[in-house]
């Protein structure tokens, strides 16, 4: 049972819910700024292309235009930008690297306006040969996608391979030569997918004084300011980021993309720049990293997990974006939850004429998740061994320090593979024609990181919470709500959280990882501290104590004799006729480790089991989800009903990729199905029929009450939880995403795969 | 280039307005730049999505579709309708907060207008009339069984008491209508 009032634990309405019902609430394209201009991106046909010259005199003849800015009109050497490598370029230079890749922006009276300038904007090309496949970038005459001048140092300069991550341990070539030993090996892909937020990216930019003001639909409105600060040379107070509640982001919304180039526009004018995307351009702006991955695993009789041996190809785009950390992080728990003797991991990040990836609901670990886990699958029924109990058997417990050198097991997560099987029936009979699977994942949380807040508390006892997250559904908002609503004693709806503009809020680094009720929850709930601490003065000078004799915390003032006041109470007269506030700072802070690979060990781990039952029209290969059952450990549900949403919607999202969702390329490297009609996502006629999720909570996380990050887990684990069911339903194995009608359908006519390099020793 | 434009009447939310429209903008842009209402939201523009859902003559249209010299004459009905003059929100705008019918909320405008029409038409619909006239609204935060929550309180046309708002089972096809909410709560 969860209560409505706004305490902890308790699941209250939505804070900033009744604008989101009734249309008052402002996303970014919904401001009206005075004077703004419209602008468009001037981009070119193709994957890869040489730029011969851009003439934009016949689009500033057009009425209303007042810019064509290219790379021409920009600093020299083109100024870059991007949160791992400078390898960005504000708008392309010499070449354009991936179909999208925005060559000049036109500026103009009306949007319009500006789409019309755009289109006679002319830009003479040469297509080049473009790379947008694993094999055709690691061809030996591929060409290279990142001139080798911009990572001067780094010897793979010259082949499109950007990074390779090795994680280790163990000896796996002596685990593999054991004897009696069932060795598994096969082979996954799993698709380029795009966000698809519904609300398409946006960016405004207008001068500001001495400074710049940017708009931005971002994730991360500090790391926008830092980059535009750096890109225009303006110290830090003189660039404000404007960062609107997102209309979903997902991970595509963490850096900046057109920003800059809206900047230079804006500040060349002297006006106000805006400029939408559309749902096309958004395509063309962020994607997740496509992935070829091949595992060989080896199983004692018992079905003991002797060793894991796991190649990775992340196909990550044109420019580094995130990706890289994608592939580094979302590979590093790749051998997953359980306990394995022997790990070899090898991932590479792989540029390509594609449209720049980045980070995405899982971070990496979903793709990686479907090989491994469904690799699991295939050695359990070689076996005999039935799929929960394998992986039962090999499961870490709490302490177990399953990644040497890194943050042991923190949760029960047996609570949630037992829970998960048993609602799902899994020792029930599966009615026939039906096929059950079930699937294990785990994701890293947050490595290092630094949050402040500031918490106000005024005179009548209400508060204000100043926070840097960006609530972009998740519910930060409500949760930080609840939180200062319990140390301070107030009604939830006394208390306003102010986020997205950082001449206001103070710093934090980011909103991902299902990093913020940790992270930035333990801020809040630091500086609600340092109000107590305060209040606690107060009453202690008030009530003629010894400060040791009165504690403030859940709301209330105790005083040693067992008296309680009300905190407003001692508020009210604490601060006298003048009034005023008392005001709390709180900072959380999670240093970087040294000599980590991933610089840090993670604040948690996010667990989830995912158990799917299936069915299979075999005339039509469509797949019906009749029951989903999913089942996270949460550590302490502070809003149990956005905890059921955010594992629900990533559940949903989750058959997006596996059932229907991916980019579709011609033999040039277009993209076939850009925009909503060919592209298709989840909607409500593709629901399971029964959808369940349940949470597991110990108060074991290191975030408030126990609490530990989560949204992302329920994503991870439903390609290879539903692909099981259908091997179950059908006995036919796919190992490509997605498992769409026409991929199934041949599967079924082709019938059981033998498995590639399979065999027992 | 002077653009030529053509008047039209329509009246929005309860008030008539004339205005002087483009030819070729659609009922989403005159609705979000001429009148400023800015509840209805722009994604796909191809009519795939929703988001720009609102009610013309009773009839739930993607506005991004159509003219606005075709609606010349109509009754347009858009989010910032929904709620009454004094600012009560609608039974349905009610039930989506209390059943958690919004993440980011970006789709919702879209959803409430193809709810309060799936109402219209089925007072108390089943869950197959529920997942068929909200096909035409994403949600890629994917809160679409809280939404047909939502869509199951209003119908039955009370505030339940949500104080067991639990873990939730969703057994698909018991699912439906005036049942729906009651049977969410009581877990
Ligand atoms: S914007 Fe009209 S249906 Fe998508
Ligand atoms: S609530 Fe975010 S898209 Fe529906």
């Amino acid at each position: 049972m969860s209560a409505r009032d706004g305490t902890i634990g308790s699941s209250p309405n939505r804070v900033g819910g009744i604008d989101r019902v009734t249309g008052a609430q402002r996303y970014l394209a919904d401001l009206s700024v005075a004077d703004a201009l419209h602008a468009k991106l001037v981009t070119v046909p193709v994957a890869h292309a040489r730029i011969d010259r851009i003439d934009g005199s016949a689009a500033l003849a057009l009425p209303g235009v007042r810019l064509v800015l290219t790379a021409d009109d920009l600093p020299q050497p083109m100024p870059r930008f991007g949160p791992q490598n400078v390898d960005r370029p504000v708008l392309a230079t010499g070449e354009t690297k991936y179909q999208g890749d925005p060559v000049a922006l036109v500026v103009a009276d009306t949007k319009e306006e500006a789409e019309a300038g755009a289109a006679a904007v002319r830009v003479d090309y040469e297509a080049l040969p473009a790379v947008f496949t694993v094999a055709g970038a690691l061809a030996a005459d591929a060409p290279l996608v990142q001139d080798p001048s911009l990572r001067p140092k780094d010897p793979r300069r010259e082949t499109n391979v950007l990074n390779e991550h090795v994680v280790a341990w163990g000896d796996v070539e002596a685990a593999a030569a054991e004897h009696g030993l069932t060795i598994v090996e096969r082979r996954y892909t799993f698709p380029m997918v795009t966000h698809f937020a519904i609300e398409p990216h946006a960016f405004m930019a207008a001068p500001d004084g001495d400074g710049v003001a940017v708009w931005s639909t971002i994730q991360h409105p500090n790391w926008l300011q830092k980059t535009i600060a750096g890109l225009t040379r303006l110290p830090l107070s003189r660039v404000r980021v404007y960062a609107p509640d997102p209309g979903g982001a997902f991970g595509g919304k963490q850096h900046a993309k057109y920003e800059p180039a809206v900047v230079f526009a804006a500040l060349r004018l002297g006006r106000p720049v805006r400029l939408v995307l559309t749902l096309e351009e958004t395509f063309q702006a962020v994607r997740r990293a496509s992935c070829e991955a091949r595992v060989r695993t080896g199983f004692t009789s018992d079905g003991r997990i002797a060793f894991h041996d796991i190649e990775a190809d992340y196909l990550i785009g044109a420019y580094t974006d995130i990706a890289d950390r994608v592939v580094g992080k979302g590979s590093y728990p790749a051998a997953g939850p359980y306990n394995v003797p022997a790990v070899r991991i090898v991932a590479r990040a792989i540029l390509s004429h594609t449209v720049p990836s980045t980070a995405f609901r899982g971070f990496g670990n979903p793709q990686i998740n479907w090989a491994v886990e469904s690799t699991i699958d295939e050695g359990a029924r070689e076996l005999g061994i039935d799929a929960v109990a394998v992986r039962l058997r090999n499961l870490a417990r709490k302490g177990d320090r399953f990644i040497p050198f890194d943050t042991p097991c923190d949760g029960e997560w047996e609570q949630a593979v037992r829970k998960a099987a048993e609602l799902i029936g899994w020792d029930q009979p599966c009615p026939p024609g039906h096929g059950r699977g079930i699937a294990l994942g785990i994701k890293s949380g947050p490595t290092t990181g630094l949050s402040y807040s500031i918490v106000r508390l005024l005179a009548d006892g209400s508060a204000v919470v100043y926070a840097g997250t960006s609530d972009m559904g998740q519910g930060a908002r409500t949760v930080f709500a609840q939180i200062a609503a319990h140390e301070l004693g107030a009604p939830l709806d006394w208390v306003t959280v102010a986020m997205g503009d950082t001449a206001l809020v103070p710093y934090d680094q980011q909103t991902s990882a299902s990093r913020s009720t940790v992270l930035m929850g333990n801020a809040v709930l630091a500086a609600c501290r340092d109000i107590q601490a305060k209040l606690r003065t107060m009453a202690a000078a008030q009530q003629g104590l010894d400060e040791a004799d009165v504690t403030v915390a859940d709301g209330l003032v105790r005083l040693a004799s067992g008296r309680e006041l009300p905190i407003r109470e001692v508020l009210t007269a604490g601060l006298g006729k003048l009034g005023g506030e008392i005001t709390g700072l709180g900072e959380m802070r999670k240093e970087a480790e040294a000599g980590h690979p991933l610089s840090g060990a993670p604040a948690f781990f996010e667990f989830n089991c995912t158990a799917i039952e299936a069915e299979v029209d075999a005339d039509t290969g469509d797949v019906t989800i009749h029951r989903h059952v999913t089942v996270s450990d949460v550590g302490k549900a502070l809003n149990p009903l956005q905890v059921r949403m955010q594992d629900e919607g990533a559940a949903i999202m989750g058959l997006g990729h596996t059932l229907m969702e991916h980019y579709i390329f011609d033999e040039e490297g277009r993209i076939r199905n850009l925009g909503a009609i060919d592209y298709r996502i989840p909607t409500s006629m593709d629901l399971p029929r029964e959808l369940r999720s349940e949470a597991v909570e110990n108060a074991d996380g290191p975030g408030p009450y126990g609490s530990k990050g989560m949204s992302e887990g329920a994503l991870l684990c439903v390609a290879p939880a539903a692909a099981a069911a259908i091997r179950d339903a059908t006995g036919v194995a796919i190992r490509d995403l997605p498992l769409t009608p026409e991929r199934v359908w041949r599967a079924l006519q082709a019938g059981p795969v033998p498995g590639d390099a399979e065999g027992r020793r | 280039m002077p653009q030529t434009t053509l008047p039209i009447q329509l009246t929005v939310n309860g008030t008539r307005r004339r205005i002087a429209v483009a030819p070729h903008h659609t009922l989403l842009e005159v609705l979000r730049e001429d009148l400023r209402l800015t509840g209805s939201k722009e994604c796909c523009l191809v009519g795939e999505c929703g988001a720009c859902t609102v009610l013309v003559d009773g009839w739930s249209v993607d506005a991004c579709l159509v003219l606005a010299v075709e609606a010349d004459g109509a009754d347009v009905l858009t989010v910032e309708g929904l709620a009454s003059p004094d600012g009560r929100l609608a039974p349905i705008q009610a039930a989506f907060l209390d059943q958690g019918g919004v993440q980011c909320g970006f789709c919702i405008p879209g959803q409430l207008m193809s709810a309060h029409a799936l109402l219209a038409e089925h007072p108390h619909p089943t869950r197959a009339e529920i997942e068929e006239g909200m096909a035409g609204n994403l949600c890629r935060c994917a809160c679409y069984e809280q939404i047909f929550a939502a869509i199951g309180q209003a119908a039955a046309g009370d505030a339940p008491d949500l104080g067991g708002l639990g873990a939730g089972a969703h057994a698909g096809g018991a699912r439906a209508g005036a049942k729906t909410s009651a049977e969410g709560l009581d877990q």
